[in-house]
């Protein structure tokens, strides 16, 4: 019995890797057509890299701002925490006023840890 | 072992009206959809251009069939028949990947919806969580291309890009959550049917009046947050700063074209369509018709669905027209300063009223 469960389980995801494989198939179809179809002239002008009619000035993986880190480190907690909603949500009727509780505190840590970032100015982009 | 492979074959490829096989293959309904899909996004494509022609009294697209109809596939044409270019810098592989994630992420996330009752490929018991999973996925495919074409713009246009997708996603996923209080299940047949159970329509004792019962009048600011931070996700104006014409010229598509660049605006609006389509599921009652009444029901689900995303689609694109394009940090203040706190806020307020009332504001059915 609980071999078939899981069976079934699995079942719902066969699909899914079905029409990727359908999907992909279309998709590469698309994106190797023009290389068999079109005519292709390459020549370093039109392969070079696009900056507004100049030569590129230097290499394009330069320096970049710290705040991108920044907002990936601060996704990564909030998604963390949603990911720690996700199974509290659909378990909210079972758990009652002791798994609310227990969720408002992780909440509120949370909360205080973004009012700290906020006042920080790691929010901030001028 | 020879009927585990006639039932597996069954599955896959039976055709029953041809005397084979005892229902229509998985690949074949798998194909239909692909299909329709393709053929709507490509008049989806031609709606936002007539939309905006429209705002600004121009025609649009109206050469290629009657008003236009077959622009989208003279466009396909054209594509495939332009040079495909690699530029000489790019990582050669990476480059022509990009494009393809993109298309596979957005088509496969369409595996779980379910356009009419029991009508999803896959009725996946966590189809929101795939979802979400496969949406935030989807930022590989900008932030590989960008970074492959070893070019300024595409990778600035990358990185913004990048920075904007997570930021919204942190909301989408507390604004899903606080569906998910209400209705307990990530399955998204489920919170469509949960919004036919519950809500104000059975709490004022006129059940038929089936809008009232949806969630976007009780959850009402999540579904604004949920439409802002959908336009934010799939980079939609007014926050295509990705791609923000007057300073990154194309953003991360600089260096593509041909059927690469055309993978990538294919990517996009079938993200857009999902988006549309999620927040008919979450908050528009997805198949639901607006009234329980004859003239309303006499129209399959399916229809109703489309009705719905289409309207979702329809502000979508007018939103494109009115609002001007936002300041990067204007953008992500208004992601991580207002929505983030108000929808932390929201889960607390929700999920207070529900315990409270004992999930009484429904009528006590859930």
């Amino acid at each position: 019995m609980q071999g078939e469960t899981m069976n079934d389980l699995l079942f719902d995801y066969l699909p899914i890797i079905i029409f990727l494989a359908l999907s992909a198939v279309i998709g590469l179809a698309l994106l190797v057509a023009p290389f068999v179809i079109a005519v292709k002239r390459p020549d370093p002008e039109k392969v070079s890299a696009y900056e507004c009619g100049f030569e590129a000035f230097d290499d394009a993986r330069m320096k970049f701002d710290v705040r991108f880190y920044l907002v990936a480190i601060l996704f990564i907690i909030f998604d963390l925490e949603v990911a720690f909603l996700f199974p509290w949500a659909v378990a909210f009727k079972e758990v009652g006023w002791f798994g609310f509780w227990s969720m408002m505190i992780f909440l509120g840590i949370l909360t205080v840890g973004f009012i700290y970032e906020w006042r920080k100015g790691a929010l901030e982009w001028d | 072992m020879i009927d585990w492979i006639l039932m597996a074959l069954d599955y896959l490829v039976g055709i029953p009206f041809l005397g084979w096989g005892a229902s229509i293959g998985f690949v074949w309904k798998a194909l239909l959809m692909l299909v329709v899909l393709l053929v709507i996004t490509a008049y989806v494509l031609l709606a936002d251009r007539k939309i905006w022609a429209a705002v600004h009294i121009r025609r649009g697209p109206n050469v290629v069939g009657a008003f236009g109809l077959l622009q989208s596939f003279a466009d396909l044409l054209k594509f495939v028949f332009k040079e495909p270019i690699i530029p000489a810098g790019a990582d050669k592989v990476l480059f022509l990947l990009a494009p393809l994630i993109t298309v596979l992420l957005a088509l496969t996330a369409w595996v779980v919806i379910p356009v009419d009752a029991g009508w999803a490929l896959s009725d996946l018991n966590v189809g929101i969580l795939f979802v979400l999973a496969i949406s935030s996925l989807s930022v590989y495919g900008i932030i590989i291309g960008g970074w492959a074409s070893n070019s300024k713009y595409p990778f600035l246009g990358a990185l913004r890009s990048a920075a904007q997708m997570v930021s919204y996603e942190v909301s989408i996923g507390f604004v899903i959550v606080t569906v998910l209080l209400i209705v307990g299940s990530l399955n998204l047949s489920d919170i469509v049917v949960a919004q036919q159970e519950m809500g104000l329509a059975h709490a004022l004792g006129v059940p038929w009046m089936n809008f009232l019962n949806w969630f976007w009048l009780p959850l009402f600011p999540m579904f604004i947050i949920f439409f802002i931070s959908a336009l934010a996700e799939t980079n939609r104006p007014p926050f295509d700063l990705p791609e923000a014409e007057s300073e990154l010229v194309a953003g991360f598509m600089v260096e593509y074209g041909s059927t690469p660049y055309m993978m990538y605006m294919l990517g996009e609006y079938v993200a857009i369509m999902l988006m549309c389509a999620m927040t008919t599921i979450l908050f528009l009652g997805g198949w639901a018709a607006p009234l329980e009444i004859a003239p309303f029901t006499w129209l399959p689900g399916v229809v109703w669905f489309t009705i719905k995303a289409s309207m979702v689609f329809f502000m979508f694109s007018m939103v494109k027209v009115f609002v001007p394009r936002y300041r990067y940090d204007q953008l992500m203040r208004l992601g991580w300063k207002v929505f983030l706190p108000i929808s932390i806020a929201m889960i607390f307020v929700v999920a207070l009223v529900l315990q409270i009332t004992g999930w009484g504001w429904n009528g006590g059915v859930a």
